[in-house]
This record gives C-alpha cells, sequence and structure tokens, in this order.
C-alpha cells in the first residue's frame, strides 16, 4: 500500500545564499553561507581564508624587528596595538625596562588608535544599517587622528612605529597640541553620534534585542573586548593585567549586561568617551627622556615560551612565541580577538532575519584580516 | 500669439487655434498628442538627469563633502556624461534568466512614472490631463512600477533580486493604502478629485493651513508612505545595499539599470509634485488672510515658480529622511504600516469629514 | 486608558528623536563652510606633506653630488621584503688601499612596506624618506630605482 503523503512545497527547503566574499556588508573578504526561510535566517556558516597571508609562518623566518611590520597586517585598525604586543613580549622576554617615556607614549598611541578605530566601527555600522550619512561623519572625525599619526610616524594606517625597546623615532614637536586640539573637538562631536543614531527610534528598534549572547555564552566562545563587555564579560586587558601606563590613569572599564547589539553598541561608544578621559590625563604627563633604549641589531629571546596580551580595540590579543634561542622565533601564534569573535555569529544570527545578520556582523566590528591573519 | 507666464491657457489655446486652421481636427488631436508626448519625454529626461545631479549634491552637502563639481560648472553635466557612459556599456543578461520578462521589467517601471507626470498641474492651463478622477489616475498608475520591480526580481535569476522584490511587493500593497487613504483627506476638503479643482479651491490658502491639524497630520502621512512607495530610504528595502547589494536590479547593467534608476527618481518627484499640488496649493501663491501688500508680492512670483519651488523643498525633506535615518527591517516596516500610520489616517479621515460637515474648515 | 496614552507618547517619542537627527545632517547642509574636500590635483603647489611623511625611501645627495652610502649592507639584511639589493665594486684609492664602493643601491617601491627599518638602521645615516607620494605608474618596472644618481660618490668624511 502507497502510503499517501503530504508535502508542502517549501517547507522544508532552504534558500542557501553566499553572502560574500564581495558583498558590502562583510567589511572585506568573508563569506556567510546562509540557509534562509524567507526573510529568517536559520544557519549561518562563515568560511574565512580567503586572504589568508600566513604571517605565523612568515614570521618564523624574520627577526622580531622584522616581525613588528607583519602584525601591523593583521587588524590594520589597531596597528599600535599589534606592534605593542610584538614588543612588549621581547621586552619582557629579554628583561628591559622602557624609559617612562616610551610608557606613556604607547599609551597615549593605544588609545588614539582605539579611538579611531571605534570612529571607522560607528561609521561602518551605521552604514551596516542603512544611515549612509554616519560613514562620512566617522571618517571625517577619524581623519583628525590620522593626522596626528602622519605628522609623528610618516603613515596613516600601517606605522611599525612601536618596536622592542621603544619607539622608532621620537614624536613630531606638534604631537602634544595637536592631540589637545582634539579632545575638545572631538567632545563637540560625540553628542552628534548620539543624536543621529544612539537616541534614533529606528536604530532602537534595529538593534534592542537582537543577537542576545549571555555572559556564560560570551566566555564560552571566548569573546572579548567589547563585544565581550556588552555582554557583562568583564575581560578588559588594560584592567586586569596593566601594561604600558595604564596601572597610573583612572577609566572605567564600561560594562553592559543586556548582550544585545544595542549593548555592545553602547559599550564603544562609552569607550570612546572613557579613551578621551585617557588622553586628557596623559598628554600633559609625557616626560622627558629617551625614545628608546639601546637594543643590539639581533634580538636574541632566550630559549622558552613567552604569551602577552593586550587589549586591542576590538578585544584581546595575545602573541605566543616559542624561541630556542636563535635569533628567529621557533613558533609563533597569535590569539587575535577577531577570530573567536566572529565563529559567535551562527549562534546569535539565527531566528533572526537577514537585516539583523548585517546589524550583528556589524556590531561585533569584524576586521577580516585579523581573521586569516 | 499671446504669451503670458503667469497663466499658459491662452498660450495653448492660440497653439490649438494655429493648428486647427492649417488641419483637420483628427490630426489637430494627433498632432497635439505627439507634441506633448514629446515635451513630457525630454521633461522627463532632463528632470531625472538634474535630479540625480542634485540628490548626489545634496547628500554630499549633508556629509560635509564637495560632490559631483568637475564636469561643467559646478559638475552639472556629471550625470549627462554618467548616462552616456551607461548607454555603451554591455547590456548583460544572466544565464537562464527569463529574457522576455527580464527586458520588459525596467520599462514597465518607467512607463509608470512617465504616465504620471501628463496629469500634474504645472502652473494655470499648463496642465495635459485634467480629467475628473485626476488624483485617483495617478495613485492608480503609480503603483504600477511595483509590477515591473517584481518582474525584475523574478526573470533575474538571482537570489537576492527575488528577496527584493518581494520584500517590495508586501511594501507597496501595505503603504499603496495610506497614500490612498492621505489623499482621501484632501478629496474630502476639497469635494472633488480633479486635480485642477483642488488647486483652484487652495486660492485663497493651502489646505495644509486651512484643514487645521488633521491635514498636517494627513501631510506627514502621505510623506512618510510616498517615501516608502517610491522605495527610497529610509525604507528602500527593496534595494537595501548593505542586505541584498543592490536588490531587485542586482543584475542590471548598462541603460537597463539607468531605467530603473531614473525611475526612482521621477517617482520621487512625482511624490514632491503630489504633495504639492495636494497640500501646498500647487502653483497657487502664499497668500495671508488680509495681508495686501504681501500678497501683491507674492502674486508676483510666477505660478511655475511656485510650483516648482514647493516640489524641491518637499524633494529636500525626503533626500534628508534619506540621507539621516538607518533603513527599516521589514517587519518594522509593516508595523509602522499597519499599527500606527493606517489607524491614525482612519481616525483623521473620520475627523475631517465632521470637520468638513460641520463646516469648520476656513 | 494607560495603553492609549502610551501608543500616542510612543509616537511623539519617535518622531522627537527623528527630528533630532534630522537637525543634525540639514545643519551641515546650510553650513557649506564646514565642508572638508580637498580639491587635489588643484591644490597640488600648495599641497605639502609632513616632514616625516613616509612616501619612498631616498637617498640625500648634496650639491657635490656625494652620498654617504659605503655599501655596507646592513639595510639589505634588515628589510623584511627584500626590497633593497646593493651591488658593489672593489676600488683601489691612490694611496694604493683596496675599498668598497656601491655600483648601484637598487630599491624596489614595488615591495616596499615602509617599516623603516633600513632607515633607522644605517649606520651612516645614508638613507631618508622622501615626501613624494605620486607613485602611480604604468608599468611596474618603472618602481625599480637605483638611488645614487649617476657619477656619485661617496663623501668624503664618512667612516664605515
Amino acid at each position: 500500500m502507497v502510503e499517501k503523503s503530504e508535502v508542502i512545497l517549501g517547507e522544508n527547503e532552504h534558500l542557501r545564499i553566499n553572502m560574500g566574499p564581495q558583498h558590502p556588508s562583510t567589511h572585506g573578504v568573508l563569506r556567510f553561507e546562509l540557509d534562509l526561510r524567507g526573510e529568517i535566517v536559520d544557519q549561518v556558516i562563515p568560511h574565512c581564508g580567503y586572504i589568508h597571508r600566513g604571517i605565523e609562518k612568515m614570521s618564523e623566518a624574520n627577526t622580531y624587528q622584522q616581525i613588528i611590520h607583519l602584525t601591523d597586517r593583521m587588524d590594520y585598525l589597531s596597528a599600535h596595538q599589534n606592534n605593542e604586543a610584538m614588543s612588549l613580549l621581547v621586552e619582557k622576554a629579554l628583561g628591559i625596562e622602557v624609559p617612562e617615556r616610551v610608557k606613556v607614549i604607547r599609551t597615549i598611541l593605544s588609545e588614539l588608535s582605539r579611538l579611531q578605530s571605534h570612529e571607522l566601527w560607528w561609521a561602518a555600522f551605521g552604514m551596516d544599517l542603512g544611515a549612509l550619512t554616519t560613514f562620512f561623519y566617522g571618517l571625517r572625525d577619524r581623519e583628525r587622528i590620522l593626522d596626528i599619526f602622519e605628522e609623528s610616524f610618516g603613515s596613516r594606517l600601517l606605522h611599525s612605529y612601536i618596536c622592542p625597546g621603544g619607539l622608532m623615532n621620537d614624536v613630531h614637536p606638534n604631537f602634544k597640541s595637536r592631540i589637545k586640539e582634539f579632545i575638545p573637538y572631538f567632545r563637540k562631536k560625540l553628542p552628534e553620534y548620539d543624536q543621529l543614531l544612539t537616541g534614533n527610534i529606528i536604530f532602537m528598534e534595529r538593534s534592542k534585542n537582537i543577537g542576545l549572547l549571555t555572559r556564560e555564552e560570551a566566555i564560552a566562545f571566548g569573546i572579548t573586548g567589547p563585544s565581550g563587555r556588552g555582554s557583562g564579560f568583564s575581560c578588559d586587558v588594560r584592567k586586569h593585567e596593566p601594561y604600558s601606563a595604564y596601572d597610573r590613569v583612572d577609566f572605567k572599564e564600561i560594562l553592559y549586561t543586556e548582550g544585545d547589539t544595542y549593548a555592545r553598541y553602547r559599550v564603544r561608544i562609552d569607550e570612546m568617551w572613557e579613551s578621551l578621559r585617557i588622553l586628557e590625563q596623559l598628554v600633559d604627563q609625557i616626560p622627558d627622556g629617551d625614545y628608546t633604549v639601546k637594543m643590539k641589531p639581533i634580538i636574541k629571546l632566550p630559549e622558552g615560551e613567552y604569551y602577552q596580551r593586550v587589549e586591542t580595540a576590538r578585544g584581546e590579543l595575545g602573541v605566543y612565541v616559542v624561541s630556542t634561542g636563535d635569533k628567529y622565533p621557533e613558533r609563533i601564534h597569535f590569539r587575535t580577538p577577531n577570530f573567536s569573535n566572529l565563529f559567535v555569529i551562527d549562534k546569535l544570527a539565527r531566528g533572526h532575519k537577514i537585516a539583523d545578520l548585517v546589524a550583528i556582523s556589524g556590531s561585533l566590528d569584524l576586521v577580516i584580516p585579523d581573521i586569516d591573519r | 500669439m499671446k504669451f503670458s507666464i503667469y497663466d499658459f491657457s491662452s498660450f495653448t489655446q492660440s497653439i490649438h487655434e494655429l493648428l486647427t486652421g492649417v488641419m483637420s481636427p483628427t490630426w489637430v488631436f494627433i498632432t497635439e498628442l505627439a507634441i506633448v508626448g514629446l515635451i513630457f519625454l525630454l521633461f522627463y529626461a532632463v528632470l531625472g538627469l538634474f535630479l540625480v545631479y542634485l540628490e548626489r549634491r545634496v547628500c554630499a552637502f549633508i556629509q560635509n563633502r564637495l560632490g559631483p563639481n568637475r564636469v561643467g560648472p559646478q559638475g552639472i553635466f556629471q550625470t549627462i556624461a554618467d548616462l552616456i557612459k551607461l548607454l555603451f556599456k554591455e547590456l548583460f543578461v544572466v544565464k537562464n534568466a527569463d529574457k522576455f520578462l527580464f527586458n520588459l521589467a525596467p520599462f514597465v517601471v518607467i512607463i509608470a512614472s512617465l504616465m504620471a507626470i501628463g496629469a500634474l498641474p504645472y502652473a494655470k492651463g499648463l496642465q495635459a490631463l485634467d480629467f475628473n478622477i485626476g488624483l485617483f489616475y495617478i495613485i492608480a498608475v503609480t503603483s504600477l512600477g511595483v509590477v515591473g520591480i517584481l518582474l525584475a526580481g523574478w526573470s533575474s535569476n538571482s537570489k537576492y533580486s527575488l528577496l527584493g522584490a518581494m520584500r517590495s511587493g508586501a511594501q507597496i500593497i501595505s503603504y499603496e493604502l495610506s497614500v490612498g487613504l492621505s489623499l482621501l483627506a484632501i478629496i474630502i476638503f476639497a469635494g472633488s478629485m480633479q486635480l485642477s479643482v483642488i488647486v483652484e479651491s487652495q486660492a485663497n490658502g493651502w489646505w495644509i493651513f486651512k484643514g487645521h491639524i488633521p491635514a498636517f497630520i494627513a501631510f506627514v502621512i502621505f510623506l512618510i508612505a510616498a517615501t516608502a512607495e517610491t522605495n527610497r530610504g529610509p525604507f528602500d528595502l527593496a534595494e537595501a545595499e548593505s542586505e541584498l547589494t543592490a536588490g531587485f536590479h542586482t543584475e542590471y547593467t548598462g541603460i537597463r539599470f539607468a531605467f530603473f534608476f531614473l525611475a526612482e527618481y521621477m517617482n520621487m518627484f512625482l511624490a514632491a509634485a503630489l504633495a504639492t499640488t495636494v497640500f501646498l496649493g500647487g502653483w497657487m501663491p502664499l497668500h495671508f488672510g488680509n495681508f495686501e501688500t504681501f500678497n501683491r508680492i507674492m502674486d508676483f512670483v510666477p505660478p511655475i515658480v511656485w510650483f516648482f519651488g514647493k516640489t524641491f523643498v518637499v524633494i529636500y525633506i525626503i533626500m534628508l529622511f534619506k540621507w539621516t535615518f538607518p533603513r527599516l527591517r521589514i517587519d518594522q516596516l509593516l508595523t509602522l504600516e499597519w499599527k500606527y500610520l493606517l489607524p491614525i489616517n482612519l481616525v483623521n479621515i473620520v475627523l475631517i469629514a465632521f470637520l468638513v460637515l460641520m463646516g469648520w474648515h476656513f | 486608558m494607560n495603553a492609549f496614552f502610551n501608543y500616542f507618547s510612543e509616537i511623539g517619542h519617535g518622531i522627537g528623536t527623528l527630528l533630532k537627527g534630522m537637525r543634525v545632517t540639514s545643519g551641515y547642509f546650510f553650513r557649506p563652510r564646514e565642508i572638508i574636500t580637498q580639491k587635489y590635483p588643484e591644490n597640488r603647489a600648495t599641497l605639502k606633506m609632513f616632514d616625516q611623511f613616509k612616501g619612498e625611501v631616498v637617498m640625500p645627495h648634496d650639491k657635490n653630488n656625494n652620498h654617504r652610502c659605503t655599501g655596507c649592507g646592513i639595510c639589505e639584511n634588515n628589510c623584511p621584503n627584500g626590497s633593497i639589493q646593493i651591488l658593489t665594486r672593489k676600488e683601489t684609492t691612490p694611496e694604493g688601499k683596496s675599498v668598497r664602493v656601491i655600483d648601484k643601491h637598487i630599491y624596489h617601491l614595488s615591495m616596499c612596506t615602509f617599516c623603516g627599518l633600513c632607515v633607522k638602521t644605517c649606520p651612516s645615516d645614508a638613507l631618508a624618506f622622501g615626501q613624494t607620494f605620486e607613485h602611480a605608474v604604468f608599468d611596474r618596472q618603472k618602481l625599480t630605482k637605483v638611488l645614487n644618481k649617476p657619477g656619485s660618490s661617496l663623501k668624503k668624511d664618512v667612516k664605515e
């Protein structure tokens, strides 16, 4: 007997869509494979590796000074922090104490990097949600910071400025006055960010209760940085393991417990205010002195394993080096924040709409070269 | 031949008489159709290109940029250069696309918007089609455009296009209601669907002022719903650049894409012109009760300037919407319509009917 | 009744936030002085890059066409990308001593990542960063440059 079966067309069928590698809202060459039920996302399979350059393997054939310029190219928006992580590791391994001036300048650079990264994120996040003007306002303010960078280090994006033992060259005499100009300027512009997006009813509707992530899940997935802090996971390396001059500045670790897209957004906006506060405290306290300690032309780390972590604009960056006492590292591994932040997206986006997927991936603030390395 | 910038009826009348003198009535009719058609085609192309330029310029100023400023003085020929580029591009058809429908879709969209501009009163005596259901005709014709969008999405053989087209369908079906109902408010006030009558009824004051708060609410609702119906941001879900790359016209290239693009801008012009005609007095100058000198000065400005001036102010507001707000999600779009605009609109209409019944409007 | 008022206060609040955003954008529209666009090719004459701008690696020559490069090869060793090649030759000085002089200091701009290690490590300060930034060419070969000018020689006071 043939059993009569009722098949509703499209009942269990999914519309499979490739989002990327060339797609306006994946911010680079990332590919999401989506299973859709109408507008609703059933599954997200992220595919990475489109911009894999083998930085870790390449580093094994480079001296420690040369690795610096490779770390720039992982998370290009936090170039200073990446440089700092590698430099701190070498200094820790060799037991070098860098001058106070270097520490303070490194901290200032870290915060400036964080600011410009968050500004770009804000700009791009608004654009992901369809508010196209935010992109230009964000970039307009970011340009000011890039001018500071360009004047002192000669480049706007990939600086290779912080090196083992200190800095490549001394900062420009205008460095201080330019930051002092920037702080009041940006304090005036930040409320505009709030007026344009934060308070906007459409934006609130689009971001509240979208992509919920609990604290336990954030820890399980290893979500660090503002994305983790939006879920109430206290993971700020600057607070828990202060490096450079972070132990002497007064700042709050921003924590929100909602864990949705809006909370992640608020963390970053508040971090911009905190970064401005840190800059204000430090900009007048740059001591005189050397900008570097005298290093040997060829650095050889003693045999052993070393780990150093810093807080980049996107989360915790860890550098792990195994040395055999040679001038090249035996093995090097970067624990990059974006890699672990990416793979939570399936968890977050399930059951939401495509538009929410874009908002969620925007709120995680992904930089693709950092995922692939 | 008498020509006056304040009243075109004698001018058109004299042309008509001139033609009647040389040919039979049938040929006069055909010639007049041809002349009007040609003028509107030209008007459509020039205005469409100018609107694209205007939008790029306005959004550039909003975003602290300069915008196009290289081709011609202040970059005014930029869009013409773009159009020439698009004309020369290859017309690419996706494999396994439904070729006939794929080719047809842009024409449906552009014809729908072209058909409506003939019915608008641009100045006194400058209206090609003036029948007693003018407003109804415009609403009916403009909503045909969605058929083209659905065809484009369906025939493209692309999933992104399909999603965009389906969104557009849901969007137009719901927002058509609000557009119709908010215009109904003014139909009750004016007591006619004929556009020339609606404009004439505003000689002593625009409906947005005369109709108290209900007319203003209807105006705001019309502005929102018309923005949604023309598929412009923040309601541009059908093309949703950051989600669906380009939505329903993802697979279109060259002049076919330009057709969609032009039609979008002409729809925006239509919406603004309709808002002007119905709520803001059309080509009627701004008059304030008893300020005789003020009214005299206002009368001095030609009606056609009044019409386009008001239209461009409304266009600026619609552009400001797009460049300020984030895009809505599809379910929020429908929530906005069915939970907010529609109930308010219905209550509003009852209110207006009451006002008119009691004769409380000016 | 409460829900009724909530409904309208929600609408009012929503419209208020939207107007706030529109005030910002239309404010910028009516203040064209704040436009930040630079008209690039027109302002070429006045456009000046910062002193430390890393445009390309150059070898400064003084007015006697002398440079400071001894051809030691430290920059070549330090370059992470192999974008520097130094070709040297032996020359005998009038005193009969055999010294090394550079034949060609070849610099591949196409491979350079501007890390600054060559400039920093040069023991005789022979290299510096130039401020030129208009490097676009139609042929990749043109990006390979010889930094020492033809006929130039080593400055007298430079010790290796």
